[in-house]
């Protein structure tokens, strides 16, 4: 038995070192190619709008530079800004965002494009959301009546907004939301907006979720329809930030600062009005020099 | 706040454990049946056995979700996001490797026991019984990998479960859901966790195994 178990630790501590060997390896790979690759780190929510798709292909014509785009959670992408395995963000979490810049993980930060927050919300509209008036009734509606909603729980920029939101209502988020004793009509996903919304329309919830991504994926989701929108708490403005690669020489630097200046330039900004999906326009630009 | 860890590894072991269970009442007899019978077509069931091994846990995951979601089949059971549908999706996952790895057990076996048991006149229910006890190391063995195929695996459970706080967390979900939020350190201990929870597990089915050897 004793060897057993000796055995069993030096087998698995073996496989634990040749895990961290292999990602050492990795961390050190570099692509073969000569042109630079720009890595941008970004939420779900702007990737499943699929802006991206359209404004990339421009910059890097224009640029010769080859963009890899990683759609994650708000934090992840901070934490790869800080770490460096992002060379640009674009976010919507100004708190973050300028404790980021704060820290010296950024070379330059503007806002480039905003866009709206709205509740979806099952077909009936059981805490009568269409006429809360204003976003903090319509979350005191959804709290009194105990009504299914499906929050993102990850701390992401939507995340961080519903928080602010039930605290603007009069809640504690930590206390009266984010508690065992709400369990049965408060379900924290941990995921993106995607599967959120897809757990929302699935178990006819209500949801906080960026117009982007609502008018992406309306036409899927049977069972939702806007309950509330239209109130100023509700702005969602996004940032794009240059990383500082604070620890190494790196090249990336310029095309990052590159792709900043584009993104803000009027060409940029054209292209982000321009973009619709489904005949509508999800952002708008707002840069404003200064 | 943090969803107490203690819970979350409860769930992860409640759900592999279950899968597994389910998987071997499925898989050991099936498997014994199969690996016993002389049949045609026994070798295309083997490959299409082996085959399934590789099963994409995210496809185990999308069909199970296409099945209950409230346009499919079963959606009136009310089962997406929760445990059920999890087992269910490391069922599917499961039974395949229990089956195969059965069926090489008790293929493996001695001929002359086959005679041997065929001759003292077992009926067809006793000679099943008896050479699956005979196989019992390799039939625990191919639990064993049933199991940690369970437990490991995050693409299916992630898709029906939903990783919903304090509902159908488990420790490979958030593990997923750690990264994305930037808190490598936690995901790694979560991700140790996972590891001594199979220790612990393997050790006590090792012992099994060692005591059913004698």
């Amino acid at each position: 038995m004793v060897e057993n178990v000796a055995f069993a630790t030096k087998t698995i501590a073996l496989g634990i070192t040749a895990l961290l060997f292999l990602v050492t390896l990795s961390t050190g790979c570099v692509d073969d190619d000569d042109t630079l690759i720009l890595v941008i780190a970004t939420t779900t929510s702007t990737y499943d709008s699929g802006l991206l798709d359209e404004v990339l292909p421009v910059f890097e014509k224009g640029h010769s530079v080859t963009v890899k785009v990683v759609a994650v959670g708000t934090g992840q992408a901070l934490e790869m800004g800080r770490s460096g395995d992002a060379d640009v963000l674009l976010v919507h979490a100004r708190a973050a965002e300028l404790e980021l810049m704060g820290q010296g993980y950024g070379l330059e930060r503007r806002e480039v494009m905003y866009n709206q927050f709205l509740v979806a919300g099952p077909d009936d509209d059981p805490a009568n959301l269409t006429g809360a008036g204003n976003i903090t009734t319509a979350f005191t509606r959804i709290h009194d009546d105990e009504a299914a909603f499906t929050s993102r729980g990850d701390d992401s920029g939507t995340h961080k907004r519903e928080q602010e939101l039930w605290e603007a209502a009069g809640y504690d988020y930590d206390t009266e939301l984010d508690t065992e004793a709400t369990e049965e009509w408060y379900l924290q996903t941990g995921q993106g907006m995607g599967a959120t919304l897809t757990i929302a329309n699935e178990k006819d919830a209500y949801v906080l979720v960026d117009e982007g991504t609502w008018y992406a994926r309306a036409d899927d989701l049977d069972h939702l329809r806007v309950a509330f929108s239209g109130d100023p708490l509700l702005f969602n403005q996004y940032g794009v930030i240059a990383v500082n690669h604070t620890s190494r020489p790196d090249d990336n630097e310029r095309p990052a600062l590159e792709f900043v200046e584009w993104l803000s330039s009027t060409e940029g900004q054209q292209l982000i009005g321009d973009f619709t999906m489904n005949g509508r326009q999800l952002f708008t630009p707002n840069y404003t020099p200064g | 706040m943090q969803e107490n860890v203690l819970d979350i590894a409860l769930l992860t072991l409640q759900v592999a454990g279950s899968a597994t269970l389910l998987g071997a009442l499925i898989g050991v007899p099936l498997g014994t049946l199969l690996g016993l019978s002389e049949f045609r077509g026994k070798a295309a069931v083997r490959v299409l056995t082996f085959t399934l091994y590789g099963f994409p846990p995210v496809v185990a995951g999308l069909l199970v979700f296409t099945l209950l979601s409230r346009e499919g089949l079963l959606g009136d059971l009310g089962w997406l996001f929760t445990v059920r549908a999890m087992v269910l999706s490391q069922l599917i996952l499961v039974v395949p490797l229990i089956t195969g790895l059965t069926m090489t057990a008790v293929d493996g076996l001695d001929p002359a026991l086959k005679e041997t048991a065929l001759s003292l006149g077992a009926d067809r229910r006793q000679y099943l019984t008896t050479l699956a006890l005979e196989a019992r190391t390799g039939i625990l063995a191919s639990v064993m990998v049933g199991f940690g195929r369970a437990i490991a695996e995050v693409g299916g459970v992630i898709i029906v479960g939903g990783n919903i706080k304090y509902h159908t967390r488990t420790l490979t979900t958030a593990i997923v859901q750690e990264v994305r939020m930037g808190n490598l350190d936690y995901a790694l201990n979560l991700g140790a966790l996972l590891i001594l929870m199979a220790l612990g597990i393997y050790l006590l089915l090792y012992q099994l195994q060692e005591a059913g050897r004698k």
